[in-house]
């Protein structure tokens, strides 16, 4: 690995070309696998039409009729409490029809194969399939089986999670009260903590930097992926210095769950370097906003006081999830609008 | 013509072409004043009545009505503005349009909405904002205010409130704003 330490440099040129992206965003939105699909203007549309949906969840009856009819199937291959439930939630606000699989009680345990099993859920004849894997790129896999249903990608491995940068764009820009033409334009955000293991991390920086954002990583070298060739963004090991400067500090969760080897000394020693500690959040800027995907680990990655203190939007967060997911989940599947030309 | 059948014309984007004028802008102003007053005198009071216009092509006639009742009685009147894109039962045909937004500031339980459009054609979109007003509270009642009744109803609605009646063919195109309104015909670009 590259030594890192005095890396508040820019990375030289890089593969991951945003021109691309918009040449990408012309095919048709009938998955959701990856930000990189969407391009900025399909971001921006999307944080535009959730704007509807953040109404639409307001009401006395936060229901309408816009996806009647229509099935989606969350299929979830790894744990999860906000994902699930939010994407559940949108779809019921649609009005569509939802089911649940889950792994552990599935006929998996008799040997059933992943292709099987989902060809199996496509022909109950179902819309769309909200599919969560530990390992990467299965959403693309199970959208290549499929003949018909939109496959929306809930997290696959430490790859992607697409609907959670949405979400993240989208509080970030109105909570701090952006133009949305201008998007993230200048905006200095942080992603501090588990950057190797966090499939966030790379959704989120694939959409800050495409909304215009810079973005500066900060973890220990042993959290960090073993190559940053072709990720638009800077690296320090400085949080301290770094914190003044920043309009987002969006702390990762520390996935002990999936750390195979010792990555770190101790707990300890992580907060004593990298946690948003009390201390370090008075250095933020007053509007600063603290962020994070969930589920917090309390006294590791950020204080208990800092993760419920004003500028943390972390309930905010799952809230504008349900919204974003609506607005996703009725674009693939309602509104037979072609994002490219909407 | 409202931006959504502008966008919506053959695979979005098609042109309009203008080809008879039926109504000009003091055409238009004298047909608002009218519809106004014929509010107020149904409705004797209008301390119960609010104004929520369509998104996007009923938003300005509802916001002249609302000045106009409020300018007469001396009471400011409610207004709202209602996107029904995600009633409508042909879901699919027609694009969304982002900055149409639904804002109704105000408990629509047990107030008169008068609900406002440009023109009247099939009467489903005024289906699916009965739908869509439905979920923000029980109005007392809906009356309907449209500049202009095209015909060629496709459900049992009847506007309350009309600035013009005008007999058209189904595929001919009619655009209501306060400029006036024109007859017009819509051509692929």
């Amino acid at each position: 690995m590259t030594d890192l330490r005095d890396t508040t440099s820019s990375l030289p040129e890089v593969p991951l070309d945003l021109a691309d992206l918009a040449v990408r965003q012309h095919g048709s939105p009938r998955h959701l696998l990856s930000v990189a699909d969407l391009g900025p203007q399909g971001i921006t549309d999307i944080l535009r039409l959730t704007d509807s949906f953040v109404e639409v969840s307001r009401r006395s009856i936060p229901k309408v009729p816009a996806l009647r009819g229509k099935t989606v199937v969350s299929v979830f291959f790894e744990d999860s409490t906000r994902t699930r439930l939010s994407f559940e939630t949108a779809a019921r606000r649609l009005s569509a029809d939802v089911m649940t699989f889950s792994a552990s009680s599935s006929s998996l345990n008799k040997g059933e194969s992943l292709k099987d099993t989902v060809l199996t859920i496509q022909a109950m004849g179902v819309d769309a399939l909200v599919v969560r894997h530990s390992g990467s790129g299965v959403p693309w896999q199970v959208a290549g089986w499929l003949d018909g249903p939109s496959v929306l990608n809930a997290g696959d491995g430490w790859h992607e999670h697409p609907t959670q940068a949405l979400l993240d764009c989208y509080t970030i820009t109105r909570r701090l009260g952006l133009d949305p033409e201008e998007g993230l334009t200048g905006k200095r955000i942080a992603i501090v903590g588990d950057i190797r293991h966090s499939r966030v991390a790379r959704s989120d920086v694939l959409a800050f930097t495409a909304l215009g954002a810079e973005v500066t990583l900060v973890a220990p070298p042993t959290l960090l992926p073993p190559s940053l060739a072709g990720w638009p963004v800077s690296v320090t090991h400085d949080l301290d210095r770094l914190l003044p400067t920043l309009d987002v500090v969006y702390v990762l969760r520390l996935q002990r769950e999936r750390m195979l080897e010792a990555l770190l000394p101790s707990l300890r020693e992580y907060t004593a370097n990298y946690g948003l500690t009390r201390r370090r959040a008075a250095l933020l800027e007053e509007n600063a906003l603290i962020m994070h995907p969930g589920p917090v680990n309390r006294g590791v990655e950020i204080a208990s006081e800092v993760a419920d203190q004003p500028g943390s939007v972390i309930t905010a967060q799952v809230s504008n999830g349900v919204a974003v997911r609506m607005a996703v989940l009725f674009l693939l599947l309602g509104s037979g609008v072609d994002l490219a030309s909407a | 013509m409202a931006k959504r059948e502008r966008a919506l014309a053959p695979p979005y984007g098609g042109v309009f072409v203008a080809r008879t004028t039926v109504m000009d802008a003091d055409d238009v102003r004298r047909a608002t004043w009218r519809m106004a007053h014929e509010i107020i005198e149904r409705n004797h009071d209008t301390r119960d009545v609010v104004v929520v216009g369509l998104q996007t092509g009923g938003v300005w006639l509802a916001q002249r009505l609302a000045q106009v009742v409020g300018e007469v009685n001396g009471e400011d009147v409610g207004l709202g503005t209602l996107d029904v894109a995600f009633y409508r039962d042909d879901i699919g045909l027609r694009p969304v349009l982002p900055e149409a937004a639904t804002n109704i500031p105000f408990e629509l339980t047990g107030k008169t909405v008068i609900l406002v459009d440009d023109v009247l054609f099939t009467g489903r979109t005024i289906r699916a904002a009965l739908n869509a007003l439905a979920d923000y509270g029980r109005a007392r009642a809906v009356q309907l205010a449209v500049m202009v009744d095209r015909g060629h109803r496709e459900l049992p609605i009847r506007p309350d409130y009309v600035g013009k009646n005008l007999p058209t063919r189904r595929d001919e195109m009619v655009d209501a704003t306060e400029a006036g309104v024109i007859i017009g015909d819509v051509t692929a670009p």
